[in-house]
């Protein structure tokens, strides 16, 4: 691949040190490297988790800001290391996102409006398991609607979930994929109330196929070739129709939470991203015309250093790629801008309230890596979906690290760090490493396609779990700490959602069918059927008429798997 | 390890029943198996409770693991009545992954013969998973 940083500089960096003019540094040095010796003699090695060896201490030896234009720069300013935006968080503060989805629409519509009146400024729909596989809810076991995401199948049920949202003044956060039919229908309801498609700022924040069909198979709804396409046709629109929408939200957040480690999970992103600018150039679409919108999403766990030096790495990669690799001339293709949500499954079910704190460090991370926007979990998701004491508490957590810990008031606070300087250095290293094992094998297509990228995470996955075991690393309340188990708190269980309100629900559902034009529905999905077959067609187009003309999300998906092909997982033990 | 299961490896079905897909739970405890000397037949998620009966029967297995994350734990009782109905109510059935207390027990009464939570110690699950194979063998011999 095209090298994007230059060699390693850690003995560059002891010669400039010398050339500071730091007297007597060398001995210094010397004689701290003896205390040490002789106070911590059975001092451990340490590793983080992407596998970088630590050391006790760094110094201008490590990092002394010789290259800090090559490596830094000002925020807003390439490499882009300390941050997307000059004023970063002084001009704006990243979106409090919070994923809300359970019940029908309208208990999804209730939470999110308790949630708008603590503080969110950011919406997003979590559909549930039923949509994600393409199913409308009248064809699945009645014992899994409505547990884990909200229900919806109709138009009328996304204007039901948004009944209470100014479309124009929020960013709209849609946990959708190919063939986009959530997107459809916020944008079908959007036309309805007059809203111009222009005016709709928000992500569609599942549509990086790949990473679900390596590291979750959730939304995994077409075959792969059939997701390439659809992905390349809804940057295509939005492009064109929707300049404020960010189509791809390229996830690295699935991956880390399989199992990938922080640098992996880090690469394999970037390579998703790569894959997905080389198939949008392949389509004849002008790269600075849609880069600007691609955006990204992180997982951020407790490994704290590593987690903000993994962010501006990151940062860092990104902007030579897009500029080197990829040719792109507007700086806003640089950019690399990313939602991150809390790791959870750093989470535990034991002593659940202790996950209170282990979100805040998480939080912390993510804000000092430079974070756009932040969703932090509940305290109980180890336990189930949240309750909405657990979600409150979740965004005042982020309120409390904004206005009063004063955690903004000053841009990239960590940079200059001796450690953090080195560790980003050493994170851009191990990421460039993957990024060039993902090279060899083709691409992220083809790795994918290998399972190449599916073995990797699981052997990290299980390198992480045996540590565990073994008990060198440590888990607070899982093998140390531990409290007898009737002695544990435990949430309250969520409540059911009740029968009445789930056959309301499908009679509501049958009443839309019955109601509906039986013509015009034919004819959306003879459309989205032509489209599906003719490449220089639109389907994301296609699905919005859909939407408009009642199809439900079961008939849309099944007209989309009847000529692109189902979505099958691959199994890779 | 039994004297049984020195003459004949334990066989495991691990899977995942209805709409979710996410597998480190499940490719995790598949590996801790093999680990331990047993055969484990792994199928991918999604699987619906026919797929699941059939099998188990067709490989034979002597217990089957099903992973859950996200509730779909709850048509376990469903698949419980489906392996009676086909004639194996005897293959003792365990559940791991994210089950909420008043979940547990309806499980239990179900005839789940053990529930898995999170943070669970890999001896753990392997020394459950055999004692139950070396108790349904005792049963069936």
């Amino acid at each position: 691949m095209d090298r994007v940083m230059p060699e390693s500089e850690s003995s560059r960096s002891a010669e400039d040190c010398r050339q500071l003019c730091l007297p007597g540094f060398d001995a210094a040095e010397a004689k701290w490297r003896e205390d040490f010796a002789r106070s911590a003699p059975r001092a451990a090695a340490r590793e983080n988790r992407s596998g970088i060896a630590l050391k006790p201490l760094y110094s201008p030896a490590d990092w002394n800001g010789q290259r800090y234009l090559d490596d830094l720069g000002f925020p807003g300013q390439a490499p882009w290391t300390r941050g997307v935006h000059p004023s970063m968080y002084a001009a704006r503060s990243w979106s409090q996102r919070q994923l809300v989805g359970f019940g029908l629409p309208n208990d999804y519509r209730g939470r999110l409006k308790t949630l708008l009146d603590t503080g969110l400024t950011s919406v997003s729909i979590a559909p549930c398991n039923t949509f994600m596989r393409g199913l409308d809810a009248d064809q699945v076991e009645p014992e899994l609607l409505g547990t884990c995401g909200v229900v919806m199948n109709t138009v009328d049920d996304v204007a039901t979930c948004l009944a209470d949202v100014d479309l124009a003044a929020y960013t709209l956060n849609l946990g959708d994929n190919a063939p986009f039919t959530l997107g459809g229908y916020t944008f079908a309801v959007a036309r309805r109330r007059g809203v111009p498609w222009s005016c709709l700022a928000g992500t569609s924040n599942q549509s990086d196929y790949l990473s679900l069909f390596v590291a979750n198979h959730m939304f995994y709804r077409l075959a792969l070739p059939g997701q390439r396409r659809m992905l390349v046709d809804h940057i295509a629109f939005m492009a064109q129709h929707a300049p404020k929408w960010n189509p791809l939200s390229v996830v690295g957040q699935h991956m880390q939470q399989a199992g990938a480690t922080p640098a992996e999970a880090m690469a394999f992103t970037l390579c998703s991203a790569l894959q997905y600018a080389e198939d949008c150039r392949a389509a004849g679409l002008d790269l600075d015309a849609v880069l600007p919108r691609f955006s990204f999403f992180f997982d951020i766990s407790i490994s704290f250093f590593e987690e903000v030096a993994k962010f501006r790495a990151g940062r860092r990669i990104w902007s030579r790629l897009a500029k080197e690799r990829l040719g792109a001339k507007d700086p806003k293709s640089w950019r690399f801008r990313f939602h991150a949500q809390t790791s959870g499954s750093d989470l535990t079910q034991q002593q659940p309230l202790i996950n209170i704190a282990r979100v805040a460090v998480q939080a912390i991370a993510g804000i000092f890596g430079g974070l756009q926007s932040l969703h932090t979990d509940a305290y109980d998701e180890a336990l189930s979906s949240p309750t909405e004491e657990a979600a409150r508490i979740a965004i005042q957590t982020q309120n409390v690290l904004r206005e009063e810990a004063g955690l903004t008031d000053v841009i990239d606070p960590m940079g200059g760090s001796y450690y953090l300087e080195t560790l980003t250095n050493e994170m851009e290293e191990k990421i460039l490493a993957v990024i060039a094992k993902i090279d060899a094998a083709g691409g992220m297509y083809k790795a994918v396609e290998q399972g190449l990228v599916q073995r990797m995470i699981g052997e990290s996955a299980r390198r992480f779990q045996d540590e565990v075991e073994s008990g060198a690393r440590t888990v607070v309340g899982v093998n140390r700490y531990v409290v007898p188990r009737k002695e544990d708190r435990r949430p309250p269980p969520l409540p059911r959602l009740s029968k009445d309100a789930l056959e309301g629900h499908l009679r509501r559902l049958a009443a839309f069918k019955a109601e509906r034009s039986a013509l015009r529905v034919a004819k959306a999905l003879d459309a989205i059927a032509f489209a599906a077959e003719h490449r220089e067609a639109n389907l994301f187009e296609a699905v919005i008429e859909a939407a408009d003309a009642g199809v439900t999300h079961g008939e849309l998906c099944a007209k989309a798997r009847e000529v692109l092909g189902d979505g099958v997982p691959l199994v890779v033990v | 390890m039994s004297a049984a299961a020195k003459a004949r490896p334990y066989k495991v079905l691990i899977t995942k029943v209805g709409l979710d897909g996410h597998d480190r739970g499940s490719r995790l405890i598949a590996a801790w198996l093999r680990d331990a000397g047993m055969e484990v037949v792994y199928t991918g998620p999604w699987q619906s409770i026919g797929a699941v009966v059939a099998t188990a029967r067709d490989e034979d297995v002597e217990l089957i693991g099903i992973s859950s994350l996200a509730t779909d734990h709850r048509l376990v009782p469903k698949l419980m009545a489906a392996l009676a109905a086909a004639g194996l109510g005897q293959v003792p059935v365990v559940v791991g992954g994210i089950v909420p207390e008043d979940d547990e027990a309806e499980l239990r009464a179900a005839g789940v013969h053990a529930v898995y939570h999170p943070g669970i110690g890999r001896d753990e699950v392997v020394a459950g998973i055999a004692a139950a194979i070396d108790n349904a063998r005792l049963v069936s011999a």
